[in-house]
């Protein structure tokens, strides 16, 4: 048996409150916020910051980013992960949610970790899902690290983007006396179109 | 690792559809890069009992200040299956929605309706071993937006939902039957026509709480693992 799909709609520009209201300051408590990092958490400690531009180069003040992500060992909280191998790490979710219109310029902004890389052979990388009001279907990109050419290269699927659009996917990395910070900004359109994966 | 399905193209709207004026510069312009989903697609987050709290299925409730929100009360309810008809137990659903008068306590929302004191208009819960879920709510009311000339959005419910994995998140509008406003309402038409209807709850009586609340199913279908590899797409 098979049955349909329910189709997707627009987040809209009004989810705040419903979604990330502590960020929006809503009384109403949230799932999980922008911050993945708590002390007893292992890795390197990073901020994953950037912005949404439209096809006119203008930023989308009310976009609602998830991250996804491995621990430092490379492992996902979830049952499908049973690689004991690889240390789970308690404290440390891997999902994070940020709305754009909060912050100051409109940057997303989250305090987490370094990944570590999910399978044998593959980069580090973090799985952003995107949404916003005009966007009928959300839709899917990666961030990989822009000081990891080597395993960049080997990567499957990074190797596997037209090299002239792999730099739509790499996040720079930005030294700082507060610390790691890597900027990915995300193009809807135009010719930095950021790249988004049908998976 | 099992296949999952593939998003159905067949159910989803495009990304760019000129009748909703937003999507013209919002929507990806280039092909989307397909790729097979891999562990970290198959994996998400995993929500447990400890993030619902006892009014959290209940807007009539949980937004109480000092006395009961103003409207038509009502019973929303549905399961949640993937594209092989499988309950999908312990998943998160979120929802948010409109006052009865059309307003959203949003502070961006500058319609011209009044504010309930007494409803926030969001809510979540988790589905049983069924892939039930319920909420008890306020209908929405419709309210004007700004995308053409006499343009107002249906009433509707925003839901999200995850499924077990990131590859089955969903985001989507529960609308209600015989609703005059769907057939002008460029968000819902964006929908390919067969497969609106699915975005439409039912009206049951066998929901509706005697003297309480008119009772609504919407049902909602995820992507799934491929029981056998015939059925990837």
């Amino acid at each position: 048996m098979r049955i349909k799909q329910t189709p997707s709609q627009t987040i809209g520009p009004f989810f705040h409150y419903g979604l990330n209201p502590l960020e929006a300051n809503y009384p109403h408590t949230q799932i999980t916020g922008s911050c993945l990092v708590s002390p007893k958490i292992e890795g390197e400690r990073i901020r994953l910051t950037g912005r949404v531009f439209d096809g006119k180069g203008v930023v989308v003040e009310d976009a609602l980013v998830e991250i996804w992500q491995a621990n430092a060992a490379g492992r996902y909280r979830h049952p499908g992960d049973t690689r004991v191998d690889r240390a789970l790490d308690h404290d440390f979710s891997g999902f994070g949610r940020c709305g754009t219109g909060m912050h100051e310029g409109c940057h997303f902004s989250f305090y987490t970790i370094k990944p570590g890389s999910g399978q044998v052979g593959h980069a580090p990388f973090i799985s952003v899902t995107l949404f916003m009001r005009g966007l009928l279907n959300h839709v899917y990109t990666r961030v990989y690290f822009d000081d990891e050419v080597a395993a960049n290269a080997a990567d499957p699927v990074f190797s596997s983007v037209d090299e002239e659009r792999q730099s739509t996917i790499l996040a720079k990395r930005r030294d700082s006396r507060e610390g790691v910070e890597y900027v990915f900004d995300i193009h809807m359109q135009g010719d930095q179109e950021t790249v988004f994966f049908n998976l | 690792m099992s296949k999952m399905s593939r998003r159905s193209w067949a159910s989803n709207p495009s990304y760019i559809d000129e009748r909703y004026k937003s999507t013209i510069l919002r929507g990806p312009s280039k092909s989307l890069v397909t790729i097979d989903p891999e562990l970290a697609e198959l994996t998400g987050p995993a929500f447990g009992a400890e993030v619902i709290g006892p009014l959290d299925h209940d807007l009539t409730r949980n937004g109480q200040v000092n006395g009961e929100p103003i409207g038509e009360r009502i019973v929303v309810t549905g399961r949640v299956l993937d594209v092989h008809g499988n309950a999908i137990p312990s998943t998160l659903v979120e929802v948010w929605q409109a006052n009865a008068a059309g307003r959203y306590v949003h502070k961006n929302d500058q319609h011209n309706a009044p504010l309930d004191p007494n409803f926030l208009g969001a809510g979540r819960c988790r589905t049983d071993a069924e892939g039930r879920y319920r909420f008890y709510t306020i209908r929405p009311g419709a309210y004007p937006w700004g995308n053409h000339y006499n343009a107002w959005r249906p009433n509707h419910i925003h839901f999200s939902l995850f499924g077990p994995t990131i590859a089955t998140r969903l985001v989507t509008q529960m609308y209600f039957p015989g609703d005059p406003l769907l057939a002008f309402d460029p968000i819902f038409e964006s929908v390919p026509e067969a497969a609106r209807s699915s975005l439409v709850s039912d009206f049951s009586l066998d929901v509706t709480e005697e003297g309480f609340a008119l009772g609504y199913v919407f049902d909602i279908v995820l992507r799934g693992f491929a029981s056998t590899p015939m059925e990837v797409d």
